[in-house]
């Protein structure tokens, strides 16, 4: 009975559609989907009015019931200009319209989400979707093609801020993938600053296997905006900008204080997680939650 | 777009679950994350003009051979030998390769002008095969055109006065094979070569040959030592089958060789779901997924079988080549090798398999538990090239329902050795040494074997001693879901589920094992580094 329970709820391949395997290539979809989506639709007045109004009404308050979030870090962001590329940790589908709606208004309507080309973009409605409800540019995230990075350049150049995860997809157990180029690289070739922003708890509200949405706590810290040296690299520019999220995880862990100070030790965690185990890994990620640590703290319980 | 190679997935929690066969059905279970399964290479394409390939392949030999045409003449005794039921498998779609190749030959034999013509089934110690798998296998035309006459004979590897001794190998083994075939100023062997292990010298020197010759192979010592059975440089029973077959050749018998490939198509449409990556099904293999699991599960077991008997497979020729036998063979391996090679690096500590309802030996038939034993441990286990996929000591685990059911007319003697034989012991070596002949020589067995559909009285120990390099190789086998009474007394091991039957594997591997699934059939060969 249970378990025709448990299929009723969660019915799972093959009465689903199975998931394809990461470390697969999919096949190109066809032309006018994937990257070769045109999304110019989307960024049209009517449209942008009627995001607007589903950002700051449905989905901020939806957020607000299901993310709890604490932001943090906004007063390093206030004399930023837009555009700008905003590069974070990517761990859950909640975490676009948590950032989103966590963006100054002068930035959150104006901008577009780097969203993976093979997953949002896959399918006519999907892609239509993405494109209405957050603004989303097709990106090939298994390589760089001209034209997804023409679009994202051409949109940064029309003033259209960017939000970009480097990581290239959700984290499979809460702890950040290696940061790829991409934000990077659009940040040397527009020559816009990064802003990197770290967000933390959604892994547990809705993980990349998950299929049910469990309410919870969340913490969305933004760091200062960087902007690439001079001749430095696109790697070692990717490199700086995981580093800067992870000094923004730091400081949500422990405090600012202890963040700089290990910052400038060169010891700050990584934010890959430690090189252990799966089951040290999930305990250690535990110990981070913005949720558990809300109801250690002496008295936040109660309020 | 031309086929994709096969492959090596690495499974973590969002891997769907991975199709195992389970007899006439099917069960969809979930590996442990960081298992691999192996994926066959889909179907190759195959060749546009089959009729043409056949007929340019007749007049361009391999080897020192001349054009089958110029080999033929008025007055010649010409004997067409052709592999039997067992291949390919499952049947395929008509017409079968054979039928299209022996037609082509027959064209060039009535130009000819040749009138001493006989067709001649490579039955081995097989049973014999009916009008209806002649008529399947050779097509209507031919069927008719000789089967009356007495011209479509079947070889009898009993028949005292059908045989001829050409003495003995180097090695001191006995070459005794069919009389009308030896005495024939040639031999034309229409071959399938649906895994590497057939075809060669092996097609007349097996499929030709007496128990007497046989014996000199098929036994315990040639097969423990034959690693792999796919791999003929590595296989004891290809090196003999060698030694006979240019023992044939120097006794002045002439044999002009024909070999075909087919490709992996095994599944008509309907069960595309089958041959099909599991993230790749779309809703309709799903659907049909449900389907078929929901009605198989209320289909009495005989009405399955003969469901599952009927199908047809839809197998397309890859390759045809004629000519001497070693060159022939060495151009079909490579055809074979490019269908089925898949690179596997390193073995593993638990080897999984789902078998499925059929194997060489019971088309049209029961699968009883012996034919269970020889198709997982003598033929999955031996889908390898290199180290065996599992690594000495590992585990086997094998999904089927293993009934304790045999067909009385094709398996008699299974039936005895079941019960007679394995009850005492299941060591291969002592059932040889014990058991063998008796059942060989016994004349009841060999009566059913020349005049009913019975395959030999020693066919079943055959079967066994096929598994026999994975019986010493492994330290534990598994079937999961099988008849708990036959599966233990084979001396192996019941699970109810994989899930348990992976517990139980760990107690002889050691915690945290590795595991490798053979996503078969469609077959492939794991080239294991």
């Amino acid at each position: 009975m249970n378990r025709l329970l448990r299929r009723a709820v969660r019915p799972g391949f093959p009465w689903t559609a199975p998931q394809w395997p990461p470390s697969l290539p999919r096949p190109l979809p066809p032309s006018s989907l994937g990257a070769g989506y045109d999304t110019e639709w989307a960024r049209r007045e009517p449209v942008r009015v009627a995001r607007a109004v589903l950002m700051d009404s449905v989905a901020r308050g939806a957020v607000k019931i299901l993310a709890s979030p604490r932001v943090s870090g906004l007063d390093r962001i206030a004399g930023l200009e837009a555009p700008a590329i905003f590069a974070a940790n990517h761990a859950s589908h909640v975490d676009t319209p948590l950032l989103l709606t966590a963006l100054p208004a002068r930035f959150r309507h104006r901008s577009a989400v780097a969203a993976a080309a093979d997953y949002f973009f896959d399918r006519r409605w999907k892609a239509a979707l993405w494109a209405f409800a957050i603004n989303a540019i097709p990106v090939e995230r298994a390589r760089v093609t001209r034209r997804s990075i023409g679009q994202a350049v051409g949109l940064l150049n029309e003033g259209w801020s960017l939000l970009i995860y480097p990581e290239g997809g959700r984290s499979p157990d809460g702890w950040a993938q290696a940061f790829r180029g991409g934000a990077a690289y659009l940040s040397v070739h527009t020559g816009l600053p990064v802003v990197p922003v770290h967000v933390e708890g959604t892994h547990r509200i809705l993980p990349r296997q998950g299929r049910r949405i469990r309410p919870g706590h969340t913490r969305v810290t933004f760091g200062a905006p960087i902007r690439a040296h001079q001749g430095e690299d696109t790697r070692a520019f990717a490199s700086r900008i995981e580093t800067a999220v992870s000094v923004l995880a730091d400081e949500g862990a422990t405090d600012w204080w202890a963040a700089r100070r290990r910052a400038a030790q060169g010891t700050t965690p990584r934010l890959t997680g430690p090189r252990a185990g799966s089951w040290r890994r999930a305990w250690e990620l535990e110990d981070r939650s913005p949720g558990r640590r809300a109801q250690e703290r002496p008295g936040s319980w109660a309020l | 777009m031309s086929p994709r190679p096969g492959f090596v997935l690495e499974t973590d929690r969002a891997t769907p679950p991975t199709l195992f066969w389970h007899g006439e059905g099917w069960r969809l279970e979930r590996l442990p994350p960081g298992s691999r399964i192996v994926y066959p290479p889909e179907p190759m394409e195959a060749v546009a003009d089959p009729d043409e390939a056949v007929r340019q392949a007749l007049a361009h030999p391999l080897g020192d051979s001349e054009p089958l045409a110029d080999l033929l003449r008025p007055g010649m005794r010409l004997t067409i030998a052709f592999d039997d039921v067992s291949l390919p498998l499952p049947p395929m779609r008509p017409p079968d390769v054979r039928q299209r190749v022996i037609e082509a030959v027959l064209e060039l034999a009535a130009a000819a002008g040749v009138d001493d013509v006989v067709l001649m089934a490579a039955l081995s110690l097989h049973r014999r095969m009916t009008e209806a798998e002649l008529r399947h296998a050779l097509g209507h035309r031919v069927y008719e055109a000789f089967a009356p006459h007495g011209l479509l004979l079947q070889h009898d590897a009993e028949d005292p006065d059908g045989l001829v001794h050409l003495g003995c190998t180097d090695a001191g083994e006995d070459v005794e094979i069919n009389k009308r075939a030896a005495t024939s100023d040639l031999i034309v062997y229409v071959n399938i070569n649906l895994v590497a292990m057939d075809g060669g010298h092996k097609s007349v020197a097996t499929g030709l040959a007496s128990y007497r010759s046989l014996r000199h192979h098929h036994n315990v010592r040639t097969l423990q030592h034959s690693r792999s059975l796919m791999d003929e440089h590595r296989s004891e029973l290809h090196t003999s089958n060698w030694r006979m077959g240019r023992h044939i050749a120097a006794s002045g018998i002439k044999v002009f060789q024909i070999e075909t490939t087919l490709n992996t198509d095994t599944f008509p449409s309907q069960f595309a779901f089958l041959q099909r990556r599991e993230w790749e099904w779309s809703g309709r293999d799903r659907a049909t997924y449900l389907a078929t699991s929901a009605s198989l599960a209320r289909t009495p077991a005989r009405l399955a079988r003969s469901i599952f008997h009927s199908i047809r497979s839809p197998h397309a020729l890859t390759s045809v080549q004629a000519g001497e036998v070693e060159a022939v063979h060495a151009r079909t391996l490579e055809h074979v090798h490019r269908q089925h090679v898949v690179p596997v690096e390193g073995q593993t500590d638990i080897l999984t398999m789902g078998l499925p309802y059929i194997c060489p030996y019971n088309v049209n038939s029961i699968m009883n538990p012996v034919l269970v034993m020889c198709l997982g441990l003598g033929y999955f286990f031996n889908l390898y090239r290199g180290k065996p996929l599992v690594r000495a000591g590992g585990v086997v685990i094998m999904s089927h329902p293993t009934p304790w059911e045999f067909h009385p007319v094709h398996h008699p003697s299974y039936i005895d050795f079941f019960d007679q034989v394995l009850a005492e012991t299941t060591d291969p070596l002592e059932i040889e040494a014990k058991f063998e002949e008796s059942f060989a020589t016994d004349p009841w067995y060999v009566h059913l074997y020349r005049t009913s559909y019975a395959y030999h009285g020693v066919h079943p120990f055959y079967m066994w001693y096929w598994g026999a390099h994975a019986l010493q190789h492994l330290g534990a086998v598994i079937v999961v879901g099988g008849d708990v009474a036959a599966v233990r007394r084979m001396g192996f091991k019941p699970a109810s589920t994989l899930r348990d039957a992976l517990e139980m594997a760990a107690d002889v591997v050691g915690p945290d094992p590795s595991v490798t699934h053979i996503h078969a059939p469609p077959l492939l060969l794991a080239d294991v580094e």
